[in-house]
């Protein structure tokens, strides 16, 4: 029986990278957002410029599941190369819409799911002499098709097409045109699906929009002033958004003065040490990167620690490790930053959700950079750092002031404070500094990356190098009561089985724990949002017999982190782990808890 | 105890300078080099060219990597700021450090290790991006902390202390931050202080990327028969094509400059750079002829001293960024945070 469903489907678009299909893909859900229903899109992307597969999966749920499902109800099969790998992909009573411009052998098929089929090629060699025309406009006739097929409102696409050429208008007229070229072919010769897209009102006020966007917007609103990055997927779009929110909000319109400084450094280790070098001297700097990137920081990553100068790092994870699966995302850079560089260290991870967090923790960041003096880091991925994700509106309180933490102030110094850049007034680990140039007398001091005294002066003295040891982790300790705090989603019933999840598998965990429910199986589920680990975290794996921690990495690092820093009995966090470099689905996480729950559980349970 | 301060005592008779410090405010801790390390003479001379230039002791903040040369900076200026980085990286913090308030006067000192073999990269790219410093190479052509390896600045076919022979090329950092666009290019030896100080005086002085090479002996494992980095060796080979005088505009020049022809040379800030000729067809604004001049000369077995290239209308990195004059670390909540009505407009357009 073919699927029905309304405003409940998957679809995935298989297309040739370079092809042009990217914005007509993004015509497409924008159109279903438009038409107020809930979407969830993610490129699926090769490491490669042209020419090879690329996929692009979508997500509608007029319930508002915005991570991935599992499974394919409609395949768009655009590219040859990957066909049999397609058509195998989709659900049972499923669809498939190809180009039928040649005929396909019947062994091409399968007999349980619809196939449609549209000339496009041959629409378009009727409609376009120009060979790029007809590359591009095929992509816009299939997205015509797509529309009657599901029935989304003409009209909610001749918007969209004015407004994404709103800059070149020459344009409209020929994209509408093709985009009805496709409409009334499928009116013509083909029937509507199952699949059906309906007018809701489900979408409400929420924005869509990338996490290194979000995050972008975020560091604005944070006040970072230097931006040293250097190109590494997936983090490059997160500078650029940086550099355009910039030109855009940061340009002094009298004077035509950047209040901002981007430089693009020669390679990750200068864009850090550029970093730490305008940290040291007061603004607030940051560089975005990936798991390559943080390897080669690592010294400087050190020195910020032990030296104590703010930093932010965006860590935009791909697959690892080395060079691994660059265009792929995954969780695997948890441990290498939370214990990045040689000796004792520990750094503050930030571990946003959406692009919703990045936003609010990209701004966050530079705070606590400034009142813990050290390197913050903000850990994304790639799916979320670059998939457009529908997430709640950006929210500022116009009475909110940047918060420079502990400087000693010429005045401070005049009035006869006493100054030792290392000494902990205030029994929070957290010392005071002075900016370069404050005093002509007072508050000057040498940093270094080697041992020194509370008055910042070197020193190998055993008991002076463990005092400030122990001063930075009552620094670390006062973290846990700054950085965001866990949110708990409680069961429907009581239960003993709890699951830790962090980052952007909360989406499909919201899913999964619904469908675990639906089931009769109940779980609390705590989502942790930063590293150090606030008490509460330990209070729930005390409260629950069972944790389940759902990670996007092989080894479970966060797990790993958990057993370290809580000693945390490792039997009771069981792991379940996706790492295959394509984001976690709600069906993965729904299966292994489900099996996991089960009998084996239950009689381990009983012991 | 595991530093040195310097005793308080001063001498009464010392004299204040415009600003009202004495020589003794331009001094830092005790040194802990080896006696009679070139370094000491660098300090030495950046403790004098400081007080002469009336500079604001706080104003200036000094950066360095690791290594010998980059202890110094806590032997002179002790009422700086002072930032001992990682090993080669002082460029980049320092181009940090920059951004964030271009108001301060920045000091990077490195040595040959530190600047010509783990920080060339960043030696190089600080270089090119015009950063406004004063980078100085305290050059010894040799690893000193680490007992006397050859550098990548030690001349092919010197001799180390041990008597091995350098087989590799030089690295000559001076060509280097010719080819690399520096506007601002001189080399030096630590034991000719009058050539030294009125050059990191200009240097200080100067708008964008001022290098200077100085050879600084090593006492301890550079300083013997065979070797092209001692004292002796550079004193004999010393070429120096002028000596120079710095005018801030209401200093007299005191230099006397009746031997040989002069040139002058006005930057931006109106500092005039006096240069007495001693090679007579010596021009250093013409940065071709310079590279030209020094590999002639260094194919005559001579170390070329002096104020080597000028670019009296250098602009520097916040130039090219558009950066605004405040410094960016001085800017506050309102300058910076757009707001929530700016939101609206942003949510909105994401929809």
């Amino acid at each position: 029986m073919p699927i029905t469903a309304v405003n409940d489907f998957v679809v995935k678009f298989a297309n040739v990278n370079g092809s042009g299909s990217a914005s007509a893909n993004g015509l497409f859900v924008k159109s279903i957002l438009r038409s107020g229903v809930p979407v969830a899109a993610r490129n699926i992307f090769p490491s490669n410029i042209q020419g090879l597969p690329t996929w692009y999966e979508v997500r509608v749920s007029g319930e508002g599941w915005m991570g991935r499902r599992g499974g394919v109800d409609l395949m768009v099969a655009m590219n040859p190369q990957t066909w049999d790998k397609d058509v195998a992909e989709i659900e049972p009573g499923g669809y498939l819409f190809y180009d039928s411009t040649r005929p396909m052998p019947a062994d091409k098929f399968r007999s349980d799911i619809t196939v449609i089929g549209a000339p496009l090629q041959r629409i378009c060699n009727t409609a376009y002499s120009d060979p790029r025309q007809r590359q591009l406009f095929k992509n816009i006739i299939y997205i015509g098709v797509l529309a009657y097929l599901l029935g989304i409102e003409n009209t909610v696409i001749e918007t969209l097409l004015a407004e994404q050429f709103a800059t070149k208008p020459k344009l409209i007229p020929a994209n509408i045109e093709a985009f009805h070229m496709g409409v009334t072919y499928a009116r013509e010769n083909l029937k509507p699906l199952g699949l059906q897209v309906k007018t809701a009102d489900a979408v409400g006020d929420r924005i869509f929009i990338e996490g290194n966007d979000a995050a972008g917007l975020g560091a604005v609103y944070g006040g970072a002033t230097v931006c040293a990055w250097y190109p590494i997927t997936p983090s490059t779009s997160l500078a650029e958004s940086f550099t355009n929110w910039c030109q855009k909000l940061r340009v002094d319109k009298e004077t035509g003065e950047s209040k901002f400084a981007i430089v693009q450094a020669e390679d990750e280790i200068a864009s850090i040490g550029m970093v730490v070098g305008a940290g040291w001297n007061g603004a607030r700097a940051f560089t975005c990167t990936s798991g390559p990137g943080i390897s080669l920081m690592q010294e400087f990553i050190g020195l910020s620690y032990f030296a104590e100068i703010p930093a932010v790092i965006f860590d935009v994870q791909r697959g690892g490790p080395s060079t691994g699966m660059p265009t792929r995302t995954q969780q695997s850079d948890i441990l290498s930053a939370a214990y990045a560089s040689h000796g004792d260290t520990k750094h503050v991870l930030l571990l946003p959700r959406d692009p919703g967090e990045c936003f609010e923790f990209g701004a966050m960041a530079f705070d606590l950079a400034d009142r813990l003096q050290t390197t913050i880091f903000v850990m994304l991925d790639l799916d979320m750092g670059m998939n457009e994700w529908l997430t709640e509106p950006f929210k500022w309180d116009d009475a909110k002031q940047l918060d420079r933490g502990k400087i000693m102030t010429a005045e401070m110094l005049d009035a006869g404070r006493d100054f030792g850049r290392y000494l902990d007034v205030d029994g929070d680990g957290v010392p005071f500094r002075t900016y370069p140039g404050t005093h002509p007398s007072k508050g000057a001091y040498f940093t270094r990356g080697t041992s020194r005294d509370r008055y910042a002066r070197y020193s190998e003295e055993g008991a002076v190098y463990v005092d400030n040891m122990e001063r930075l982790l009552r620094k670390f300790e006062t973290a846990k009561s700054l950085v965001p705090q866990p949110i708990e989603a409680k069961a429907g019933k009581p239960t003993r089985f709890g699951v830790i999840h962090y980052g952007s598998t909360g989406p499909a965990m919201d899913e999964a724990m619904a469908a675990l429910e639906a089931q009769g199986l109940y779980v609390d589920a705590l989502r942790i949002r930063a590293f150090p680990f606030p008490g509460e975290v330990f209070d729930f794996i005390e409260r629950h017999d069972l944790v389940f921690v759902i990670e996007q990495n092989r080894d479970a690092q966060l797990r790993t982190l958990l057993m370290a820093e809580g000693g945390v009995d490792p039997a009771r966090l069981v792991k379940i782990l996706h790492y295959e470099g394509a984001p976690i689905t709600a069906r993965f996480i729904t299966k292994e808890i489900t099996a996991l729950m089960g009998a084996p559980v239950q009689s381990e349970m009983a012991k | 105890m595991t530093y040195i301060a310097k005793p308080k005592f001063a001498h009464p008779s010392l004299q204040p300078n415009a600003v009202g410090y004495t020589r003794r405010d331009y001094e830092g801790r005790v040194s802990t080099l080896c006696a009679g390390c070139g370094h000491d003479s660098i300090s030495a001379a950046i403790v004098q060219a400081c007080f002469e230039l009336d500079l604001e002791p706080h104003r200036l903040a000094k950066l360095s990597g690791i290594g010998c040369s980059s202890k110094t900076p806590d032997y002179f200026l002790g009422a700086s700021h002072g930032f001992n980085t990682v090993h080669g990286r002082m460029p980049s913090v320092l181009t940090g450090a920059n951004l964030a308030n271009r108001s301060l006067v920045y000091l990077g000192v490195s040595g040959d290790g530190d600047s010509a073999s783990i920080g060339l990269g960043q030696f190089a790219h600080s270089i090119r991006r015009g950063v406004n410093m004063t980078y100085i190479v305290e050059n010894n052509g040799v690893y000193g902390l680490t007992k006397g390896q050859f550098s990548a600045t030690s001349d092919k076919g010197s001799k180390s202390k041990k008597g091995v022979v350098n087989h590799d090329s030089a690295i000559d950092m001076v060509s280097l931050a010719l080819q690399l666009g520096a506007t601002f290019v001189a080399r030096s030896f630590s034991g000719d202080k009058a050539q030294l100080v009125p050059l990191i005086k200009a240097a200080l002085r100067h708008k964008g990327a001022a290098f200077i090479d100085t050879i600084s002996p090593c006492i301890a494992f550079n300083n013997h028969a065979g070797s092209t980095k001692s004292f002796d060796w550079v004193r004999e080979h010393n070429e120096a094509v002028n000596r120079l005088d710095v005018m801030i505009g209401r200093s007299p020049i005191t230099a006397d400059y009746s031997e040989g022809s002069t040139v002058q040379v006005e930057q931006h800030d109106g500092t005039v750079l006096t240069l007495r000729k001693l090679a007579a067809d010596y021009d250093p604004t013409d940065r071709i002829r310079a590279m030209g001049f020094l590999q002639e000369r260094a194919a005559a077995g001579e170390v070329v001293t002096g104020l080597l290239y000028v670019d009296p209308e250098a602009e520097d990195l916040h130039d090219a960024l558009g950066t605004t004059r405040t410094p960016l670390n001085e800017l506050n909540t309102a300058d910076l945070t757009p707001g929530s009505a700016a939101l609206s407009d942003i949510n909105a357009s994401l929809r």
